[in-house]
């Protein structure tokens, strides 16, 4: 079987690229995408976690179904307020986003 | 499985969540110049809610319900009245908003965020945490971009989406680690796996860093504080004082929950981390104040110094610093509703929201005036107003538990935010309109706007002076956590 700690990585690296893509990207579409997979990298620890200790106890298993669900109402709420930006100002580009500054 | 307790637990989220349905079913049959009930709906629903919680949903022993998801105890229950209370007093300021307030889903978006909150202050399981943590978050990025024809409003919604999105996963990724490390997900369990010793303090120290930076957030404390100003200006006022009330105070009693049962085993290294953060977002929450010429970032920068203020008290990692952590809260939330309250009805009338703009408001309202005074005055932390005994409270568990570093430093900021706190009252008394013709520019409160200001004003006066009640109640939530 192949050690937990490769799934561990994996996650960690998913986590990181998420990370890097929410805080480097400029379209907020983009930036979604990077919560997206750092919300991925969660799940893939919580699964990894529940099989590789006590499979009778399913906690691991609903927290990532869970997380699949808060994600779902998270990213459509998200998308929406992506395209209310849109019609006023035209623009999928976060900095074009300044009027708040002081 | 259902038996008596488990109803009583969760007996105020049933009620609000009738008000909702409610509020969803009778608003399409109203006229449109009747909409604007639906805030009566609501305040009124919720204050109804609050009695007959208050009645037959009192905890007793703590314990625990719906498979250990819900602590049902006495802290719980004295934060989520102290919630309800914010939003009843929101939903009558958001009533005679302009765009918002004919429209029934931003009460029911209210509501359904007050739901997330109160459950926040009570889950006792990293799964309902997280779950109640988003049910608050998700409505108030909503509400936040409420008004589409604004571009600001929607500008402020997307911003807060994305720094809340980016902090809820930074600390959800906290949560799966601590869920693989002890291998449950209930906070009490997790404790106990902890102190156990299974685990390396670096690597615990990591996941409390994670949990650290989504909390943050919520409470917005300084490095994590960069969304607090743009959304606070761009939002809707009431929405405004929403967030920085109770949402704050959701953030703190979830704090309070986790640190305090779940990771005492590490108590030595994150409460340096909260001295640290406390001390920072103190000092760069005033700093910041300082410059502001609108007043919704200036309570935004003020917002962020008292997050500063009420984490000396969980800093001190004891009971009086529990307790006075909630009192801060409850002192805090009645307070800063007032403050935002105010804004609201000067912006309502005027359409300004500068701070020079307030010049002549005590001859506009004189009420307003004086209201605007004991906001000020209580939020600069002076007697007989409630943040004066909240801020004693909080700086003697910092005391009591050696901290005096982190005290001084508290003192030196009130010190500080004195300063804009009277400088804004400047405005108020001292200035004048330019044409000196204040009579002819009268700023009416109307009813909704009278009641909740008259109620938090009268809430700001009595925890100042008749504090014990309060503080008794909030010492028995402490206890709970011990």
């Amino acid at each position: 079987m192949i050690p937990q700690s490769w799934y561990l990585i994996l996650a960690a690296a998913l986590f990181g690229i998420g990370m890097f893509g929410v805080l480097t990207r400029r379209n907020m579409i983009a930036i979604l995408l990077g919560v997206e997979l750092m919300l991925n990298a969660v799940n893939i620890n919580l699964v990894s976690f529940w099989r590789y200790s006590d499979v009778l106890n399913m906690s691991g298993q609903v927290f990532s179904v869970i997380v699949f669900a808060v994600t779902a109402a998270e990213v459509s709420v998200g998308l929406a307020l992506v395209i209310s930006a849109y019609r006023r100002r035209n623009t999928v580009i976060a900095n074009d986003l300044d009027m708040l500054k002081f | 499985m259902f038996t008596t307790v488990t109803f009583a637990s969760i007996l105020p989220e049933i009620l609000i969540l009738s008000i909702g349905l409610l509020v969803l079913i009778l608003e399409p049959f109203w006229k449109d110049e009747h909409k604007r009930n639906a805030g009566w709906l609501t305040a009124g629903g919720l204050f109804i809610a609050m009695i007959v919680s208050l009645l037959f949903g009192r905890p007793a022993e703590p314990t625990e319900t719906l498979g250990g998801m819900i602590r049902f105890d006495w802290l719980g229950f004295f934060l989520k009245m102290l919630f309800m209370f914010a939003a009843a007093a929101t939903a009558l300021l958001l009533m005679d908003h302009e765009k918002a307030g004919k429209r029934g889903e931003a009460y029911l978006l209210m509501l359904a965020s007050l739901i997330g909150m109160n459950l926040m202050a009570s889950s006792a399981d990293l799964v309902m945490l997280y779950l109640s943590i988003e049910t608050a978050s998700i409505p108030l990025y909503i509400l936040s971009g409420f008004l589409l024809d604004d571009e600001r409003s929607t500008e402020a919604g997307f911003k807060y989406f994305l720094y809340g999105t980016l902090a809820s996963t930074i600390m959800l990724y906290g949560f799966s680690l601590l869920f693989g490390f002890s291998g449950t997900t209930d906070l009490y369990a997790i404790a106990a796996a902890l102190t156990s010793g299974k685990v390396s303090a670096l690597l615990a120290f990591g996941v409390v860093m994670l949990v650290v930076a989504g909390l943050g957030f919520k409470v917005s404390i300084v490095p994590f504080h960069f969304w607090a100003p743009d959304v606070y200006e761009g939002a809707p006022t009431p929405v405004a004082g929403f967030l920085s009330t109770a949402s704050k105070a959701a953030g703190f009693a979830v704090i309070l929950r986790l640190f305090f049962v779940a990771f005492p085993a590490f108590s030595e290294s994150w409460t340096m981390v909260f001295a640290v953060l406390s001390a920072v977002s103190m000092t760069v929450g005033n700093l910041l104040a300082l410059p502001q010429t609108n007043i919704k970032r200036l309570l935004a920068y003020s917002s962020i110094s008292h997050a500063g203020y009420a984490l000396i008290g969980a800093v001190a990692f004891s009971q009086l610093g529990a307790a006075s952590v909630v009192f801060y809260l409850a002192a805090y939330v009645a307070t800063n509703l007032l403050a935002f309250g105010l804004v609201m009805a000067f912006q309502r009338v005027t359409g300004l929201e500068d701070v020079k703009d307030l010049a002549g408001l005590s001859r506009r309202n004189p009420l307003m005036g004086l209201m605007m005074l004991a906001a000020f005055l209580s939020l600069a932390g002076m007697p007989p107003f409630g943040g004066f005994v909240a801020k004693v409270f909080v700086f003697a568990a910092g005391i009591q538990a050696d901290y005096t570093w982190l005290v001084v430093v508290g003192i030196v900021n009130s010190i500080i935010g004195v300063y804009y706190y009277l400088n804004v009252l400047k405005f108020v008394y001292l200035y004048r309109l330019p044409g000196e013709d204040e009579e002819n520019h009268p700023i009416p409160l109307t009813q909704p706007y009278m009641i909740a200001l008259v109620v938090l004003v009268v809430g700001v006066i009595v925890m100042g002076t008749v504090f014990t009640p309060f503080f008794n109640w909030s010492d028995a939530g402490a206890l709970n956590l011990f």
